[in-house]
């Protein structure tokens, strides 16, 4: 079963953080990987730039308007996305749980395109 | 020969050159790394330079160049880090003539399924190595298949190499007590590659590789070798019986076409007709199982020329006889559906509501799908809608999604005063 695990980050939290203090988060997050890496479960992950780098699109009268920043005024981001293929909803749980420390973690499963015959 | 011809012919030869390297050499994990070498060497020159004499023989050799150049190179290194290695008997390191053929190949490629499906395995590792050292595919169509890396496939099938060596199992057969419960296993990941391959809907995955026919094709092996034994037969039947079906299952677009629903002048009359006859054989014969038990669910519908002509009552009777054997709350929600068919849907909806308190089927899409056809079977429309809507909601399919809410729109078109 597929599974993205979206991390979403307050980066405010991050950039006052004593520097010792987020190297051993971040190396929660190495050791995690790692794992997924040699078990054959990561598919990919990806981290993302600083969410005033983003750029947003509403289309207004039919035209598409892009402007700077993020959607909305939320307090955390999408900071990064795993994407892990496991044998089931507990082993997705239990590898992104430790990533929780600091940031909110959110574990959705992937759409496939088979279907049982009904 | 063709590339095609070329590779079906070393899809036949790789479980028996592995497994006369892994005799040779005593490393099932590199013996099976030289083989895919051999094997890839194989695909890229015999289209061009035509097929050896004795292919079988070619790949053998080929494969023990790659193995012993690998042992002197670990024999160098360990020299280098220790007089230890001096030690190790010269025998290990000489390659020897190609093709000796000690054993037969069929209890190789037996000995061979019982390794890959060696259940200190988890259900993904098992898959992807029985279909790389059993099935002769490359870990490149193993990753498209399952929609993942080839780097992620690779890895996979290194940790399962290492399990597996880490479990202490060797290239044997396993001992007469257990040999019942692993040929269980062995048959479950044959299945699960079955289905992998079977419902997965045409059109937007065209590169997928026929997966059903290559789980077909190592049960249709493994029939050879086993061919008293009722579950793989019925397995095989099961397969032939669900395949048939496979080009009325999706229309043109991807959509799922539900079994009342299909074309059946479009299910292929031959396997059905192979099934049907491997099944009666089977059941006549044979200790009942529930693979024999499935297939012959399978070949009641496949023999009904028409939905309505579907032989309700048997099939009620068969699932009687499944949940028996094999007791799950998925085989109870067939079977409701089933009693509804004979007895209406009231009597589905009552056998829905013992799997109510079921753990294994809270949330599950299938038990709520179910019970939307039941409730539309009973004109209760506005239930039967909310139904459908929590069954789409909860699949992670995207054509059940679909037809999910294609039932639900239907039941809002057909009575518009009901909302």
């Amino acid at each position: 079963m597929k599974y993205v695990v979206l991390i979403y980050s307050n980066p405010t939290t991050w950039a006052e953080m004593p520097a010792a203090e987020r190297d051993r988060a971040l190396g929660v997050h190495n050791t995690v990987l790692k794992e997924l890496r040699d078990s054959g479960e990561l598919i990919r992950v990806d981290g993302l730039t600083h969410p005033t780098a983003a750029k947003t699109i509403r289309t207004r009268n039919g035209v598409p308007v892009v402007t700077d920043g993020p959607f909305g005024e939320a307090k955390e981001f999408l900071a990064g996305v795993w994407a892990i293929d496991v044998d089931s909803l507990d082993r997705a749980l239990q590898v992104a749980s430790p990533v929780a420390e600091y940031d909110t973690v959110e574990v959705r499963e992937l759409m496939d395109l088979s279907g049982m015959e009904m | 020969m063709t590339a095609a011809d070329v590779e079906g012919l070393l899809r036949d030869l790789a479980p028996q050159v592995l497994a006369a390297l892994t005799r040779r050499f005593g490393t099932f994990a590199t013996a099976e790394d030289a083989v895919q070498e051999a094997l890839v060497a194989a695909a890229t020159q015999w289209p061009v330079q035509g097929v050896p004499d004795n292919p079988r023989g070619w790949l053998i050799t080929v494969g023990s160049r790659r193995l012993t150049d690998q042992l002197r190179s670990d024999l160098a290194r360990a020299r280098r880090e220790s007089a230890a290695a001096a030690l190790l008997p010269p025998i290990e390191m000489v390659a020897p003539a190609a093709d000796e053929g000690l054993a037969s190949d069929e209890d190789d490629t037996l000995t061979l399924l019982f390794l890959c499906c060696h259940p200190a395995l988890s259900p993904a590792s098992q898959v992807a190595l029985t279909l790389r050292a059993v099935g002769g595919l490359t870990t490149a169509q193993i990753a498209q298949a399952f929609f993942v890396p080839e780097a992620t496939m690779a890895q996979r099938i290194s940790r399962a190499k290492q399990s597996i060596k880490a479990a202490g199992a060797t290239f044997a057969m396993p001992p007469e007590p257990e040999r019942a419960a692993r040929l269980g296993v062995v048959l479950h990941v044959l299945y699960l590659i079955f289905n992998e391959g079977y419902t997965s809907s045409s059109g937007q995955d065209l590169q997928r590789p026929e997966l059903t026919a290559e789980a077909i094709r190592i049960v249709r092996d493994l029939r050879r070798l086993l061919p008293d034994d009722g579950e793989v037969a019925g397995l095989l039947a099961l397969m032939l019986l669900t395949d048939a079906r496979r080009r009325a299952r999706t229309g043109t677009d991807g959509r799922l076409v539900p079994l009342a629903e299909q074309d059946r002048a479009r299910w292929d009359r031959g396997a059905i007709r192979e099934g049907v006859g491997l099944i009666s054989e089977s059941l006549a014969g044979t200790r009942l199982g529930p693979y024999q038990v499935q297939a012959a669910i399978a070949a009641v519908h496949d023999e009904a020329s028409r939905a309505e002509d579907t032989d309700w009552r048997q099939i009620v009777a068969l699932y009687d006889l499944l949940e028996g054997l094999a007791p799950n709350p998925m085989v109870t929600l067939n079977r409701a559906v089933a009693v509804a068919m004979v007895d209406g849907p009231r009597a589905g909806l009552e056998i829905l509501g013992t799997l109510q308190g079921d753990d294994r089927m809270a949330g599950h899409h299938r038990l709520d799908a179910v019970r939307a056809h039941l409730l539309e079977m009973a004109g209760e429309r506005a239930a039967a809608r909310e139904a459908y809507l929590v069954a789409g909601r909860r699949t992670t399919s995207l054509p059940e999604r679909l037809y999910l809410e294609d039932r639900a729109a239907r039941i809002v078109d057909a009575v518009p005063s009901d909302r």
